[in-house]
């Protein structure tokens, strides 16, 4: 437990992650006011008693707007990184039990290939042809995480496959494919991990940037980035409209980032070691 | 040295222009505008964009609209009409001349008028010339139309930008190089920027006391915002934020019109598609819509609201909007005779207005209340031309129709509303054919409390056109009879 405290950015990192997963989770049974009626007479409010972040535009809640808002984040980006990991990790294993094969080659190019294309064109591309919807956010967002992992699992793997527990588990008779699930996954848990909330505050980024544009949820959804874009024209007149959602997605991006940050140094063993 | 050389040679034609520039800098003008003309030909297109660059500045046609709606002498000087009603004859303005400097003549008249109604005419508003028979020249400076039979709106039909007169020398490049009779010739166009017009100095008439002019179309709200702001452009006609208003209100450096267009905002239903076929349904949809919520929060209150497809300053307005007013227990009433006492989803498809954007999530959670789910998908306005426009698949949408008295459309049964009522038609073919005033202003009548009993769409507001300019300008048109930046008049006051 006392390794928690050694890094200085874990515990921020966690709290602000953990509000604003708490935030979505509660937005599930129960928020303040129900985001999809409008109160014309009551919009633009400033923070009060009764609204803590103020009213928007079309007089809902902004604290119900940004907990729904942080559901529909938290969601894009969590299946997101899952596509990525469920996808990624296993051709970046498969390619590492094959170095230098064909097969190794043609993973690796097509990794290559996603790669070179920036990740918001693959998303609004992908949205141009299928439309804009949450859903088709998240497999813009999932399709560019799959390299990341699959280069990230191939490098560490390579250098696994050399180790002499491998060479023993070989001796014994095991298959590439079980050497891969039993002994070098475990081992290369710890970077995956590291890699996956460092993915997943970048695809929180992605989704409100795709929203931003008016790619990503449709309304009535609650998403950060369109209450962005929606404010935008009104930042002169109530500067909370744009205030509240954008500091949403700078905390939880700094939280999960610093949380990343804190937990390479947990578990990466060159580091431990140091420490001890 | 030779480079020097050239290099003086530039810095002072750079201080020659400047100079220049600030000798006439009361002459010249820049006005911004959202949307960008797809080509330069008013004759061959619907987009309203077109007009708001040419009309009355390049392009004239016999009569013109005036700000205020009224139909004023354009090209024609005079007109007479014949005691049957059936045959008009045009006295034109002498010394008019298009700007390749060839001569306007009544031969000019015919080949626009002949070239607008004929069979593979590309003219977006075909129908304003569908009663003319015969366009003959009487002699180089009168034309006389004959009709099929008596059209009391001829004189307003000719006025659109539709129906302006072109040259049969210049109309091959019309797209790009438009050659009108204005008092501005057009200059230059930077795509995706501006277009540049200059003063014809050959104008017929009153010489217009502006020397340049610049429209540059700036489509992002935001981006517009600023551009006002820091004076980027000299007036923005269209303004696309209301919520900006206020702000630009109490800036002494400009100054705020409000005026009324011919944009009657409306929540369009495909009257095809079930469940909206069904009368009492659309009836249940316009009880649940609560206008003015939808003024106050799409517009910010800039909007008057309307009870069927008419334009409230029209002296034949009748004021429906009881017949649709906000009761959504009614709706839900409603909805249960028609079948559907626990509502139905239906898609609601909206372009990129704002008052499309955010009137749309208005109307969602309206409509939610009493039962009815929407879909909302965001289009691009090519899109929405595509799939709700042409391709008629959508359940409602949202789009404001800005062409002056446009309540015609509601006879056509193939129009995206898919409105096919033979009663209605009846009563357009009359009201076409009848001259009479006060017969005229009867059938108007009926033909908006029929729209109104039918429920043909939800009847929303009418768009209020917003214009933000330096406080030094005078002259500019406050409302949008067509659409039009008409730049002849204005000036800029010392």
């Amino acid at each position: 437990m006392s390794v928690l405290f050694h890094s200085r950015t874990l515990l921020p990192g966690l709290f602000l992650s953990l509000v604003f997963v708490a935030a979505a989770l509660i937005s599930l049974v129960w928020v303040p006011y129900d985001t999809t009626v409008l109160n014309i007479a009551n919009r633009m409010k400033l923070p009060s008693w009764e609204h803590w972040l103020g009213t928007d535009q079309f007089g809902r809640d902004i604290l119900s707007m940004i907990m729904v808002g942080a559901r529909t984040s938290i969601a894009v980006a969590l299946v997101a990184v899952g596509i990525g990991m469920s996808v990624g990790v296993p051709l970046g294993l498969a390619a590492a039990a094959r170095k230098g094969g064909w097969l190794d080659e043609v993973i690796m190019r097509a990794n290559d290939l996603v790669f070179a294309f920036p990740s918001l064109l693959i998303a609004v591309m992908i949205t141009a042809v299928f439309g804009a919807s949450a859903l088709n956010a998240i497999i813009a967002i999932g399709i560019f995480n799959i390299p990341v992992f699959a280069r990230l699992t191939r490098g560490a793997a390579l250098s696994l496959w050399n180790r002499d527990y491998i060479l023993a588990a070989r001796v014994a008779g095991k298959g590439p494919a079980r050497i891969s699930m039993e002994h070098i996954l475990p081992n290369v848990a710890n970077l995956l991990i590291v890699q996956g909330t460092i993915q997943f505050s970048l695809g929180i980024l992605a989704e409100a940037g795709l929203s931003y544009v008016g790619l990503g949820a449709q309304p009535p959804t609650a998403s950060w980035g369109r209450m962005l874009a929606d404010s935008q024209t009104m930042i002169s007149l109530a500067p909370h409209l744009a205030l509240f959602p954008g500091l949403a997605i700078l905390l939880t991006v700094l939280g999960l980032n610093l949380m990343g940050d804190g937990l390479r140094d947990l578990l990466d063993p060159k580091l431990r070691r140091a420490r001890v | 040295m030779r480079l020097g050389k050239v290099g003086t040679g530039l810095i002072s034609a750079l201080a020659l222009s400047a100079s220049m520039g600030l000798a006439h800098a009361k002459s010249d003008i820049t006005v911004a505008m959202q949307l960008e003309p797809p080509h330069l030909d008013p004759t061959s297109a619907a987009a309203g964009a077109i007009d708001s660059v040419l009309y009355s500045n390049v392009f004239e046609g016999l009569t013109r609209f005036g700000s205020d709606g009224s139909i004023l002498p354009g090209l024609a000087e005079s007109w007479e009409i014949s005691e049957d009603g059936k045959t008009y004859t045009f006295k034109l303005q002498s010394g008019v001349k298009f700007h390749d400097g060839t001569e306007m003549t009544a031969e000019d008249v015919k080949f626009s008028l002949d070239r607008a109604r004929s069979d593979d005419s590309q003219n977006a508003q075909k129908a304003l010339f569908t009663g003319i028979e015969t366009v003959e020249v009487v002699n180089p400076q009168t034309v006389a139309v004959t009709l099929s039979a008596p059209n009391g709106s001829l004189l307003f039909n000719l006025a659109w930008g539709d129906a302006v007169i072109v040259a049969p020398e210049s109309i091959e490049n019309i797209k790009t190089n438009p050659i009108g009779t204005g008092a501005f010739r057009f200059s230059n166009w930077v795509q995706g920027d501006r277009i540049d017009l200059e003063k014809n100095a050959d104008y017929w008439g009153t010489p217009a006391k502006l020397g340049n002019v610049t429209f540059k179309f700036i489509s992002d709200p935001t981006a517009a915002f600023a551009a006002v702001m820091a004076e980027d452009v000299n007036a923005f006609v269209g303004f696309p934020a209301p919520e900006n208003l206020p702000q630009f209100e109490a800036d002494p450096r400009f100054q705020v019109l409000v005026g009324s267009t011919e944009g009657e905002t409306i929540l369009s239903t495909n009257n095809k598609l079930p469940p909206l076929d069904n009368v009492k349904v659309r009836e249940a949809i316009a009880h649940a819509i609560d206008r003015q919520a939808i003024i106050d929060g799409a517009m910010f209150g800039y909007g008057t609201p309307i009870g069927t497809h008419f334009a409230p300053h029209n002296p034949d307005y009748v004021d429906l909007t009881a017949n649709s007013a906000y009761d959504p227990e009614l709706s839900k009433k409603l909805l249960a005779e028609a079948g559907y006492p626990d509502g139905f989803t239906t898609t609601l498809k909206l372009p990129p207005p704002s008052y499309a954007r955010r009137g749309g999530e208005i109307i969602a959670a309206q409509l939610r209340a009493v039962g009815i789910e929407t879909e909302i998908s965001n289009l691009e306005w090519a899109q929405w031309l595509e799939q709700v426009f042409r391709g008629k698949d959508y359940g409602l949408t949202i789009v404001s129709h800005v062409e002056p008295m446009d309540i015609g459309i509601y006879a056509r049964p193939d129009y995206y509303f898919q409105y096919d009522n033979p009663e209605f038609q009846k009563l357009f073919e009359n009201l076409t054919a009848e001259n009479d005033p006060e017969k005229r202003s009867e059938l108007l009548k009926q033909a908006q409390e029929m729209l109104a009993k039918d429920y043909v769409n939800g009847y929303l507001f009418q768009l209020a056109f917003p214009t933000v300019a330096n406080a030094k300008i005078q002259g500019l048109w406050v409302n949008q009879p067509t659409p039009a930046a008409d730049m002849t008049a204005v000036y800029w006051e010392e």
